[in-house]
């Protein structure tokens, strides 16, 4: 896993071999703008074939947070190139309540929840 | 004049625990400000777990503090930052967050200054979202998040993630500002 971003309570953390983003921590930025770094990063990693978004590890998102990943997944959604599977986890509240939605945006999303 | 939509609740009677807490716009760049969202919203959702003690022997009663103490978190600091994202500082009226603690629920309610444009500009809001079918509302919104930021997702998500109730009302001040106090009930 490599750093991509280190911010004060969040990472975000790039596995080359499983083309794997990881986003981990506290994420409560303040608008798609303070999001756009790891929205850009998100939208190039991987321009076609498996992607797999982990937030395992991602404890706390805000609702801007949530709407830069919806629009990943809709660009994901509308590009037809990525497989995208999104890995959660069950020890995490948040995402058994609010992951859900994104299925519903791109039903082909892979959802893991772990 | 008050314009009331949704069951706005008047239940300081029936309060047995609660907290308030207030803020004042200040010199301070709003970045750091900012992070008093989170911090502010993680001591309400920590002090609520005082009143869902955990019983290491039932893992049910870990998993429910857990529950409740995440949906705090994030029902607190939505409601911050849209206070703090929308309230007029030139009015120099502080924005104050209650938790109470009621029988069966725990009840949010924020009060906040703004505009009377921008007041008006929510109350439109507000009314649409009452008139529609919130889950609906809410996909249109993730739709369009990429456009506008996904406005008014924060309350969205309180109403179809978390199973939330919600309710406002609106003042027009003398001075023409809006005054908004908006109530979020969690039933538990």
């Amino acid at each position: 896993m490599q750093t991509l971003i280190q911010g004060d309570q969040h990472s975000v953390e790039w596995d080359a071999a499983t083309k794997t983003v990881a986003l981990k921590g506290i994420l409560r930025l303040n608008g798609l703008q303070e999001y756009a770094p790891i929205a850009t990063l998100l939208s190039e990693a991987v321009p076609e074939g498996a992607m797999v978004l982990d937030l395992r590890e991602l404890e706390f998102l805000n609702s801007s947070g949530i709407a830069m990943l919806s629009k990943f997944v809709i660009e994901i959604r509308n590009r037809k190139t990525v497989d995208l599977c999104v890995v959660g986890s069950k020890a995490v509240a948040w995402q058994g309540k609010s992951l859900v939605n994104l299925c519903k945006l791109m039903p082909s999303l892979r959802m893991e929840i772990i | 004049m008050a314009e009331v939509i949704g069951d706005f609740s008047e239940l300081m009677g029936t309060v047995t625990n609660g907290l308030t807490l207030t803020f004042s716009a200040s010199s301070i760049p709003l970045k750091q400000r900012w992070r008093n969202n989170g911090l502010s919203a993680d001591f309400l959702a920590d002090y609520v777990t005082t009143f869902f003690p955990k019983d290491e022997a039932d893992p049910a009663s870990l998993a429910r503090q857990q529950d409740i103490r995440s949906a705090v978190a994030y029902i607190a600091n939505e409601l911050l930052e849209n206070a703090m994202k929308y309230s007029e500082e030139s009015l120099a009226v502080p924005t104050t967050i209650q938790l109470l603690l009621v029988p069966d629920a725990i009840l949010f309610s924020e009060v906040n200054r703004t505009s009377g444009e921008r007041g008006e500009a929510f109350l439109g809001f507000v009314r649409a979202l009452a008139a529609s079918d919130p889950s609906e509302m809410y996909l249109r919104q993730l739709e369009r998040a990429g456009e506008d930021g996904g406005s008014g997702l924060g309350l969205l998500t309180m109403l179809n993630d978390y199973g939330a109730k919600l309710a406002w009302r609106f003042d027009t001040l003398p001075d023409g500002s809006s005054q908004i106090t908006t109530q979020v009930r969690l039933d538990i």
